[in-house]
């Protein structure tokens, strides 16, 4: 077994919220250039290059890319070959969440669901589990904004609906968000496995590098499909109308139940702020 | 077209001038409130108590920025989604506030006290808040400390770039944008 403490997984954890908060990935960066080459409305061409504007003053002054620093959420990887000493697994990423959003100056965004009282610290986390092979821990991490987050829908369809269905649900979803979860958006749906998981599949797949190609020919052609009806709705860069709406369609599927479909989609901003550490 | 230079508080003339689509750039004073700051301010018009700013002619943003760093004069300021405060909003409205900044789609009672109070709704660009924050020149929280991020801050603002999305004539730039565009994605993409 390698020992690892749990100290090494909370500044791990730190100075990844520090740093993507900051830093807008180099996939991100990139699909937004590609949008302000083929956005044809003058509006939507000005937001976009605001948004790379805000990008490379944040990188450059180490201010927040959004004021809005999320939820932190992560998908962890556990070798079966490691131990945690200190602080069990939860409470060293807790930890880091905690120190990574008091050193950075970052918001602090979770609160009482019903007294809405602020937390103070932006714990809890929201942490998904995985257990794998090998000695290491891998540790994904992503900022979760509220806007976008809250324009995502959840449907328990039926087997009958199929592709199309599929398809005109996360569509509609879009349709219906409108200039909300700060467009252009990615888009990640889940479809398959139960209510809970279908969510858990389309958050996952956010993490997909963008530009990169769904493996399954069946999910990519999809993907397609759902990309280009998107980017004819018109609502644009910040819904100001443009032909850039989505920079991102990611499907991940898994078997459900005989007697379901479920499809989860989340909607994603553009500040898509996620990054990964291998421990 | 370029963009028009105003000053806030707004006046009558002011508004009454601005077209839906105009971009704009704000300099003066504005005021900040969100989720929970609406709450309690709409709380104390219905029991008559005073506010902690008079609403007439101000602007009020709807931001809950990152804590300052030292020196700094506020931290990163963008725009939170608007649809929120839609519940609150007619009554400021009706209590003489001129102006919203926010970002996102408004109800058809916001849009309805824009019209007959003479109001305006601008947009900014959501998630550019290292952007707008260098537009903030001074910044200091004047009520609801207690709620952190979420406190009334009283900010002087130069050239804090937005767009008219509703004007007091009933044009609504999401609507009008979307239309415009619907259809005219040809798979340039990929």
């Amino acid at each position: 077994m390698r020992a690892i403490e749990s100290e090494e997984i909370s500044n791990a954890v730190k100075n990844l919220i520090i740093n993507s908060s900051v830093n807008l990935p180099e996939d991100t960066y990139k699909s937004l250039k590609l949008a302000l080459a083929e956005e044809i409305s003058e509006q939507g061409k000005t937001v976009l290059n605001k948004i790379l504007l805000n990008a490379e003053i944040a990188k450059t002054e180490l201010k927040p890319l959004c004021q809005d620093t999320g939820l932190a959420v992560f998908f962890v990887e556990i070798g079966k070959g490691v131990s945690i000493r200190g602080k069990n697994f939860t409470d060293a990423i807790n930890q880091g969440t905690r120190l990574g959003y008091a050193e950075g100056f970052l918001r602090k965004s979770t609160c009482d669901p019903l007294s809405r009282k602020n937390i103070g610290d932006n714990t809890p986390a929201v942490i998904h589990y995985d257990f794998t092979d090998g000695d290491k821990i891998k540790i994904m991490y992503a900022a979760k904004g509220g806007g976008s987050e809250n324009m995502s829908g959840l449907k328990m369809m039926r087997p009958s609906d199929g592709k199309d269905g599929i398809i005109d649900f996360a569509v509609e979803t879009m349709r219906s968000a409108g200039p909300n979860p700060c467009p252009p958006n990615i888009v990640g749906i889940g479809i398959g496995g139960n209510f809970e998981r279908s969510a858990v599949l389309a958050k996952k797949s956010l993490f997909r590098k963008l530009g990169e190609i769904n493996g399954d020919p069946e999910l990519a052609e999809m993907e397609k499909i759902i990309f280009e009806k998107i980017n004819n709705i018109g609502t644009g860069p910040m819904g100001f109308g443009g032909i850039c709406t989505v920079i991102g369609v990611h499907i991940t599927k898994e078997p459900c139940h005989i007697a379901s479909l479920p499809v989860a989609v989340n909607i994603e901003c553009h500040s898509h702020r996620h990054s990964e550490v291998i421990i | 077209m370029g963009a028009i230079k105003i000053a806030a508080p707004l006046s009558d003339e002011t508004i009454l001038s601005l077209k839906t689509g105009d971009e704009v750039l704000i300099s003066g004073t504005i005021y900040t409130a969100r989720d929970q700051a609406h709450f309690r301010l709409v709380k104390l018009i219905e029991e008559n108590k005073p506010l902690p700013f008079d609403l007439k002619g101000q602007i009020i943003y709807y931001v809950g920025p990152t804590p300052e760093k030292p020196g700094e004069v506020i931290g990163s300021a963008g725009p939170t989604t608007s649809y929120r405060m839609d519940k609150y909003a007619p009554l400021l409205i009706e209590r003489g506030l001129k102006g919203m900044i926010g970002k996102g789609k408004r109800s058809a009672e916001v849009k309805e006290a824009i019209k007959k109070y003479k109001a305006v709704y601008f947009g900014a660009i959501g998630g550019a808040g290292a952007l707008i924050s260098k537009t903030v020149k001074y910044s200091k929280i004047i009520a609801y400390e207690d709620l952190l991020s979420e406190a009334v801050r009283k900010l002087t603002v130069e050239d804090f770039p937005a767009i008219v999305v509703n004007d007091v004539y009933g044009g609504d730039l999401y609507e009008e944008g979307r239309q415009k565009y619907e259809n005219k994605y040809n798979n340039i993409a990929v």
